[in-house]
């Protein structure tokens, strides 16, 4: 299901919220200035732009996003902490690999964060994505085994991905 | 305590990047050189962080943000050009 | 200032300093391209996250009534770029097919792989429980 731009004057609702929040942010004040230069520039950049934009699918479940997103920060911490083990220990008990998984999940916006997600976390980085979008090219700094390692990826950070843009 | 902290934090990071250095003229190809400099440009953002807590002042945030930005781009094009020989297609 | 805002706040730029050098480490101690990428683009992200948090803290408890929430911006920043650098330097690698040390499981790939191609005979591949 992709997102239409539903009000004329607001055609990227999410978009102008985050310039929004940015804009406060880079000036790190809530002064009334601000305020209305930021809704100003919130308004007007996504009216100029919105033509650029790609249809992508659209968010349905925020309370969900949301608890992926903590579940992704902690489980960068724990990867962080395995990681650098396995950096100052002995190098020869590394086993690298390179595997290929199959995607269930679909759209560019939805892979882009699977793999981002993958590069982020448990000791891997997606290197490609196949031509055809099934399949994503995946470096194991060490893996035991390839099905457990994909179960892994498949059962953590794909399936709440494919629940949030329920695809 | 504080003070003393950031001298040893801010050690910590040069000894980071004398690392990278030596990664960036070592590399034995293209692509590991791109990486030491990817490593770099982050361990400058933090060394100037670690001056901005020790002046305890905020005026270097922008700094931060445009090494962070520009870097990004930087490795960006780098990467693009490696790869395809050009960067703007 | 008091003890304990101190406290927190050495302990977070160590927690950063830290992560910040062992990515290093990672990058100048291990033995081929694909593995070093594993350690600049995890540890020093999070290391950068730490020396952030950091200056938060102080920044914002030092002075009661001031908030200082920005270098939240960079933050976030770096944890989006990290792994799209990652993705593409990964790229880069696989398309000037670097060599990858001999123990490296799964370098059949690598041909597949720097062509954007499907791997070959997946189905087998996915079903065996050791490659």
């Amino acid at each position: 299901m992709l997102a239409k731009p539903r009000f004329r004057w607001l055609p990227m609702p999410y978009h102008s919220m985050l310039l929004f929040v940015t804009w406060l942010l880079l000036n790190n004040t809530v002064a009334p200035g601000h305020l209305v230069l930021g809704a100003f520039l919130a308004l007007g950049i996504p009216m100029l732009t919105s033509g650029l934009s790609q249809p992508q699918p659209a968010l349905h479940k925020p309370i969900k996003t949301a608890r992926y997103a903590l579940m992704v920060l902690g489980d960068i911490v724990t990867a962080n902490l395995e990681v650098a083990r396995q950096v100052l220990g002995p190098l020869d008990q590394l086993h690298p690999a390179l595997i290929a998984m199959p995607l269930d999940i679909e759209g560019d916006l939805p892979i882009t964060l699977l793999a981002s997600t993958v590069s982020l976390t448990p000791g891997t980085v997606s290197s490609e994505v196949s031509q055809c979008r099934k399949f994503l090219y995946i470096h194991a700094l060490t893996m035991t085994d390839e099905a457990e390692l994909i179960a892994t990826i498949k059962e953590r950070y794909e399936k709440p991905l494919m629940e949030i843009f329920s695809c | 305590m504080l003070s003393f902290t950031v001298i040893l934090v801010s050690i910590m990071v040069v000894i980071a990047l004398i690392l990278n250095l030596w990664r960036l003229f070592a590399g034995p190809d293209l692509a590991d050189r791109l990486l030491a400099l990817d490593t770099m440009y982050i361990n400058s953002i933090a060394l100037i962080i670690l001056l901005g807590i020790w002046l305890s002042s905020t005026l270097y945030f922008e700094a931060a943000l445009l090494i962070a930005m520009l870097g990004f781009v930087s490795t960006a094009a780098l990467c693009k050009y490696l790869l395809r020989g050009d960067i703007i297609e | 200032m008091n003890f304990v805002l101190e406290l927190i706040v050495s302990i977070f730029l160590l927690i950063g300093g830290g992560f910040i050098l062992v990515g290093s480490i990672g990058l100048m101690r291990l033995p081929d391209f694909m593995m070093r990428l594993h350690a600049p683009t995890k540890a020093t992200t999070l290391g950068m996250g730490g020396l952030l948090i950091a200056s938060m803290i102080l920044f914002t408890l030092r002075e009661p009534g001031h908030i200082s929430v920005h270098e939240l911006l960079i933050t976030i920043f770096l944890f989006i770029t990290a792994p799209v650098s990652a993705h593409m330097m990964a790229k880069t690698a696989l398309h000037q097919k670097l060599k990858m040390i001999s123990r490296t499981r799964g370098q059949e790939l690598l041909d597949p792989a720097s062509q954007q191609l499907a791997p070959p005979q997946t189905t087998e591949k996915v079903e065996s429980p050791k490659a």
